[in-house]
């Protein structure tokens, strides 16, 4: 069934509350989920004051603020912070998103971190993403051909191209994948939005000869059928891609090939 | 990994039902099929309004009125079905239990839509 209550061990307490900065007059609030697998302890959400004249305006300049400045236990995965990596996300005022092009300005009130929900949490804001890294690796997405290759590249049309605009930009940031309810309830078997929607660009790839096959492996109860277009996860999606109707159209191709 | 075994061995799994199709497919028909079905049931049950019960019996006994309605209810309960089996399978996941229920859930509506089909036929043929 579905767990509804959390096990005693993972309910999250109040944690430690940071002192402000001295001098700081321009303050915001930060409430930041905080757990670490070596002391055996409950997680627990510690508060910072960030001096926001002497911060960026995004989250993540917030983050690395209060790493550098205040507590440098704080463990998180940032890389570009231009919002191309993928490396940031994370849960921020209740949505998935990426820390780095999240303005602070678009939050009222005490900003609220906590990692990609329903992932096992390796430390802090650091989610384990194994399993979706499999899953992506399951769909096989790279070109598959039979024919001999060519001498110089496979060529595709305009037009042809054009159709992976909208699922090319993917960064595998995983918020949508971690917003969809039934990716909670069914995680490992269902492939959820983002490996859906990787699985799409090479489906509709006009060079990729392994249509067939690649439908074959998603014709499932589960991997494909459990999303019920929920649509959390083209709300959720930092890029503003839709992994919604890339799903809709596997189920299109799904039934065009038997009707 | 404390089974020794590799994340992508656990996401493959037994590999793909190749099935689903069928079941997404029915529920869309059979949603297409209760839009007229279901505005002609409301409609009788309307028209019905204030009738005594042998003119209603001879309203529901009219063969088109009967087979429609028993289309109605054939459907709506085929189309209860999926829904549910798909909750089941959304939210129960010890397979036992899972099983049990969706064998409940077969049987429920075979004895449901074999009751209502028996009804409407008694109205029809009297007795």
């Amino acid at each position: 069934m579905v767990e509804l209550t959390l096990p005693k061990n993972s309910r999250v307490k109040d944690g430690k509350v940071w002192p402000k900065p001295e001098g700081a007059s321009n303050l915001r609030e930060y409430k930041v989920y905080r757990w670490s697998p070596d002391n055996g302890q409950n997680p627990r959400v510690d508060t910072y004051y960030v001096d926001m004249d002497d911060c960026g305006p995004m989250v993540l300049d917030a983050l690395l603020w209060i790493k550098n400045k205040v507590d440098p236990t704080l463990t998180l995965r940032r890389s570009c912070r231009e919002g191309i990596c993928g490396s940031c996300a994370m849960n921020i005022d209740g949505t998935n998103t990426l820390a780095c092009t999240k303005g602070m300005d678009e939050v009222s009130g005490a900003v609220k971190v906590y990692p990609l929900p329903h992932m096992p949490v390796v430390k802090d804001l650091v989610p384990d993403l194994s399993v979706p890294y499999a899953q992506l690796s399951s769909i096989e997405p790279w070109l598959q051909t039979v024919s001999p290759e060519p001498a110089k590249e496979w060529k595709q049309s305009h037009e042809d191209r054009q159709k992976l605009d909208g699922l090319y930009e993917c960064i595998l940031c995983f918020c949508c994948q971690t917003s969809c309810p039934s990716y909670w309830w069914n995680g490992e078997r269902y492939l959820g939005p983002a490996v859906l929607l990787q699985a799409y660009r090479w489906l509709i790839d006009s060079r990729d000869e392994a249509t067939g096959e690649r439908l074959d492996n998603l014709e499932d109860p589960f991997r494909l059928y459990r999303c019920h277009t929920i649509m959390n996860c083209t709300q959720a999606c930092p890029k503003g891609l839709n992994p919604a109707k890339a799903i809709a159209e596997i189920k299109k191709m799904m039934v065009e090939r038997r009707v | 990994m404390s089974e020794m075994r590799t994340t992508l061995k656990t996401v493959r799994g037994l590999g793909s039902a190749k099935d689903g199709t069928m079941h997404f497919w029915l529920v869309r028909i059979s949603s297409v099929a209760l839009v007229p079905l279901t505005l002609f049931a409301i409609g009788l049950v309307f028209s019905l309004i204030g009738k005594d019960y042998d003119a209603a019996r001879a309203v529901v006994g009219q063969p088109l009125v009967a087979v429609l309605l028993i289309l109605f209810v054939a459907i709506s309960i085929e189309h209860m079905r999926l829904g549910i089996q798909e909750t089941i399978v959304d939210y129960i996941h010890g397979e036992l239990l899972k099983v049990s229920i969706l064998m409940l859930n077969t049987a429920f509506s075979l004895v449901l839509g074999a009751v209502s089909v028996f009804a409407l036929l008694k109205l029809a043929f009297g007795g």
